[in-house]
């Protein structure tokens, strides 16, 4: 019989007022209202700590590193009280022929109801062998354990599209999980390079909690993350919306935090939490620090341009148009001031007349 | 079978029983280790293995050359931010570009946090377990735990009796459930762990607030690049423009807030280094005093290019002075030239690459990679389930870098060696207190080459250099502020942004203190392409297989002679393997000249 979680966290004494306020926290971070933190507490008091498997194909260790910065909740304590980390070749203390045996020891003991994480990804060429694992090809063991496994989490942009080993021309064929292997299990993406560390650490209590995988968008990444563009809710979209742009890097508008469209920002195509969640603990993200969004949670971002290269078309205010159209229309109505404001302002009294007609 | 003795003094007997240990784990990446023992237990032939390759210089061929930093970025995401400073160094060497004094103070910044960040996450959560065993944490008395505390670190706060009780019952309450998670099938029964209970259990509470904090010390990486790992660069400087007190400041990139903020974290990371790594280091090292293998050529043979120049761009104020030390010379330190193709070459006659001949080695700006994936005629097993690799054959994705010829090791060690050598006051203090108060705990009176060219004496290193980053970030915040007063609020240089401003052809070079060791990225720019990249790194050069002369590389070295407790569970290894803080994605890339990618497999 396995420990449900919150059984766990008791036994590590951890006090009942402490887990309530995780719950309300977890509530909190994937945007639910208070009213969810007592669900959470009852699903964290009948759940069990449940196994995972996370293997590393080739890959940078980026997406580990960023789980370790979680805030909320913690990387120690999901990792010593919400799942059991059983393999994850980066943290575990056993090496060799022991580490192996314990993917066996897991598969032999829950069969079907662990859950696969994915760090990188398989490379085809090479006879699979520019990734090696026990003597033998990355893609053999990715294989066998999704086999067994119940559910696979692909984390970040390389287990989910490819990421920069299969940038072009991809010397060694890296491919996504879902190509690397055939399965019928079901695989959350997780995209970013890395994601951002409190999404990952949701993505898990959320799965824990509901006992389902959050709502998919149609390539497989949760909605509640990757369902709004990064431009859509910049704090500098204001100045998008002005006009006012960064010309080149320590310029005036560098300074004063205008919008880097310009000079090659892809917020306006990227899906990700990084506007809203932001980085290490909400401390900041690329674009308040100065730097364009590289676009690194979309497929093939690696071969999509320069990241200095403005995107050419984008779709804004129902209409095509690029930054400089856009920003002129918007110049020129802050240029005639009121009346253009009150001329909009009628426009729109005449279209809800139109609506409630 | 005979015994092999190798150019750099290493006397190789693979006639022993063979140990295999793949994968290495609590490494970045992938590797292998093969080694021989001798029926006392003790490893008398070792093989070092490089188990993957991504080909990312391959990728980088025809690029924008100003987009290269983040491709190679993403060589690590541990040593996260060091590729792409290095790659922006290349570029900018490469045009002629000079980063405003800022740019300078704001990089090296970033580039300590990493190596404290590094360095203390390398330490505690993937080191540790080497030396520290959390079962025996459990028979640790919590009163006699609190006054060890007291005793190594005296300023560190969290050291009361109850504290150490806490986290106790936590871990032991994670072991009776029986899910054991990340230290499922460790050694915990080894005789290998020395430690008394009570530095077990002290040990296990600085993992789990080393835990805690690192991911405190990384936000200044997200304040200067937006976010960490990966945080952003560019080429010409930075690109957090500067606003103090202007119009919007609030919403600048950089302003008192911000700057007051990573002040907040630099404190931090000098505590810590200060109450907890270090003092942790010295005491758990006493332990070990038996242990003092696992030196090789560590404090013998080493190489680094210099790095943390007071003065931008003058190599001659640097705070860790780079050079080349060759066996166990101090009193000569020989210059460095990462430009001259007769210092650093890279062989392939034992790696899984091929060139048009393979005696030879090439400097990185003339560097070609054709993999060729293949093994020997003794190897065992099959070409995709090896079972014991054939070491006179190809044998590794890693490539052999030699300094002129010689096997060099890489790394903190290598770094604080030169240093000592070249009469750096604030290292040589380090060393002769940090010594001082080993030798006092474990009753030893060893001197600083002796106890340097350890196992032991990597890792110790390795701590000292955290700390001396930390303490040189002080400065760098200062000098900051104080230039920032001064009326300059540069933060980038755009002169030469505009490729039409370039040469037609143009290459350069770009070295950096990466937490492993010496990293050198090497760029040739053909009409405001990237015509030739290639990175030669730290794990390239300690993991490096024999070059065609048969010396063998540091990690092999560094094993010899090991006595090993149990065959079945080498812990030694580990611990060795683990002292050099391996990186495997970070060893294994390469450009091919032409940028044609083959899937060459020939297997004998």
């Amino acid at each position: 019989m396995i420990e449900t979680f919150y059984e766990v966290m008791r036994r590590q004494g951890i006090s009942r007022r402490s887990f309530l306020k995780y719950c309300s926290l977890t509530a909190a971070a994937l945007g639910l209202g208070p009213e969810f933190a007592g669900k959470i507490a009852h699903a964290m008091e009948t759940k069990p700590r449940i196994p995972i498997l996370w293997l590393h194909g080739l890959e940078c260790t980026c997406c580990s590193e960023s789980f370790i910065r979680s805030a909320h909740p913690l990387a120690k304590d999901v990792i010593l009280s919400m799942v059991s980390l059983d393999y994850d070749d980066t943290i575990m203390a056993a090496a060799g022929h022991q580490a192996e045996a314990i993917i066996e020891e897991t598969i032999k003991k829950y069969d079907g109801n662990f859950i696969l994480a994915v760090e990188g990804n398989a490379p085809l060429n090479q006879e699979g062998m520019s990734c090696i694992i026990a003597g033998k090809p990355f893609q053999q063991q990715l294989q066998h354990v999704a086999d067994h496994c119940k559910a696979i989490i692909s984390w970040g942009s390389c287990a989910a599209y490819g990421c920069v080993q299969a940038a072009h021309p991809n010397p060694t064929k890296a491919v996504p999980t879902h190509k690397a292997i055939t399965t019928d299990k079901p695989i959350i993406k997780v995209p970013g390079c890395p994601p951002i560390a409190e999404v990952m650490t949701a993505v898990i209590t959320y799965i824990l909690t509901f006992e389902r995988f959050p709502e998919l968008d149609r390539q497989g990444r949760p909605k509640m993350f990757y369902s709004q563009r990064i431009h859509d809710k910049c704090y500098r979209r204001p100045h998008f919306d002005a006009g006012q742009f960064v010309e080149k890097f320590d310029d005036e508008g560098a300074r004063k935090g205008y919008c880097l469209y310009k000079v090659g920002c892809k917020g306006p195509t990227t899906y990700n939490a990084c506007s809203t969640i932001r980085w290490n603990e909400g401390t900041s993200f690329p674009i308040q620090a100065g730097h364009g969004c590289i676009g690194c949670s979309e497929d093939g971002f690696w071969d999509k341009g320069s990241w200095y290269a403005r995107l050419t078309d984008i779709h804004q205010f129902g209409v095509e148009g690029n930054a400089d159209q856009i920003g002129g229309a918007a110049a020129a109505v802050v240029g005639t001031g009121i009346a253009a404001h009150a001329a909009i302002s009628a426009v729109k009294r005449a279209q809800n007349k139109g609506d409630s007609k | 079978m005979s015994i092999i003795h190798t150019p750099n003094g290493y006397s190789l007997d693979n006639s022993g029983q063979r140990v295999v240990v793949d994968p290495v784990t609590r490494i970045e990446g992938h590797m292998r280790v093969e080694v021989n023992l001798d029926e006392n237990n003790v490893i008398r032939n070792a093989v070092s293995t490089g188990t993957m390759w991504r080909g990312l210089e391959v990728i980088l061929k025809n690029r924008d050359p100003r987009d290269a930093w983040a491709f190679v970025e993403r060589i690590c995401g541990v040593c996260t931010g060091c590729h792409a400073l290095a790659s922006c160094r290349a570029v900018e060497d490469a045009l002629g570009i000079q980063i405003p004094y800022n740019a300078h103070l704001i990089r090296e910044i970033m580039a300590k946090t990493l190596q404290v960040h590094d360095h203390v996450v390398h330490f505690y959560h993937l080191h540790a377990l080497d030396w520290v065993n959390p079962v025996n944490a459990l028979k640790a008395d919590p009163k006699a735990t609190s006054k060890l505390q007291e005793m190594v670190s005296p300023h560190h706060p969290m050291s009361s009796p109850g504290y150490f009780r806490d986290i106790q019952t936590r871990i032991r309450k994670f072991i009776e459930s029986g899910q054991l998670g990340p230290f499922k099938n460790g050694y915990w029964d080894n005789p290998a762990y020395k430690l008394p209970p009570e530095a077990d259990l002290m040990a296990v509470a600085h993992y789990l607030e080393a835990l805690d904090l690192q991911k405190e010390f990384v936000k200044i990486h997200t304040v200067f690049g937006g976010k960490n790992p990966h945080p952003n660069y560019l080429v010409g400087g930075v690109a957090c423009a500067i606003n103090m007190d202007g119009e919007m400041s609030a919403g600048a990139p950089l302003n008192m807030e911000r700057l007051n903020f990573v002040l907040a974290r630099i404190q931090e990371m000098v505590d810590f280094n200060k109450n907890v790594y270090v003092p942790d280091v010295i005491a758990i090292a006493s332990f070990y005093k038996n242990q003092l293998w696992g030196g090789g050529m560590g404090a013998l043979s080493v190489m680094d290019y210099g790095a943390y120049p007071t003065v931008p761009y003058d190599k001659s104020t640097d705070q860790l002075p780079g050079g080349v030390i060759l066996n166990g010379n101090w009193d000569e330190v020989l210059p460095i030239d990462p430009r001259d193709p007769e210092q650093v070459q890279e062989f392939v006659g034992h790696s899984w690459y091929t060139y048009p001949d393979e005696t030879k080695g090439l400097h990185p700006w003339d560097g070609i990679t054709e993999p060729n994936y293949e093994l020997g005629p003794n190897s065992k097993g099959t070409s995709t389930n090896i079972e014991q690799l054939d070491e006179q054959a190809k044998y590794s994705w890693i490539k052999s870098p030699r300094w002129r010829g010689h096997a060099v090791e890489v790394g903190p060690l290598s770094r604080y060696v030169l240093a000592y050598a070249q009469g750096n006051e604030y290292v040589s203090e380090q060393i002769g207190r940090s010594l001082g108060t080993f030798n006092q705990l474990a009753g030893t009176n060893l001197d600083a080459k002796t106890a340097l060219n350890s196992t032991i004496g990597r890792t110790l290193a390795r701590a000292l250099e955290s700390e001396y980053c930390s303490d040189m970030m002080l400065d760098d915040y200062n000098n900051l502020i104080a230039n920032i007063k001064n009326g300059d609020s540069s933060t980038a240089n755009m002169e030469k942004w505009d490729p039409s401003t370039w040469p037609k052809e143009a290459k350069g070079v770009g070295t950096a203190a990466a937490p492993r060791g010496a990293l050198g990225h090497w760029i040739k720019i053909k009409d405001g392409k990237i015509e030739n990249y290639q990175c030669v790194v730290p794990t390239t050069w300690n993991g490096s297989p024999r070059d065609p002369a048969g010396n063998i590389g540091a990690f092999e070295a560094a094993l010899m002679n090991t006595p090993v407790e149990r065959a079945d569970e080498p812990v030694e290894i580990l611990r060795t393997i683990h002292s050099f803080d391996p990186c495997l994605a970070c060893s294994t890339h390469v450009m091919s000249e032409d940028g044609q990618e083959q899937a060459n497999v020939k297997v004998r």
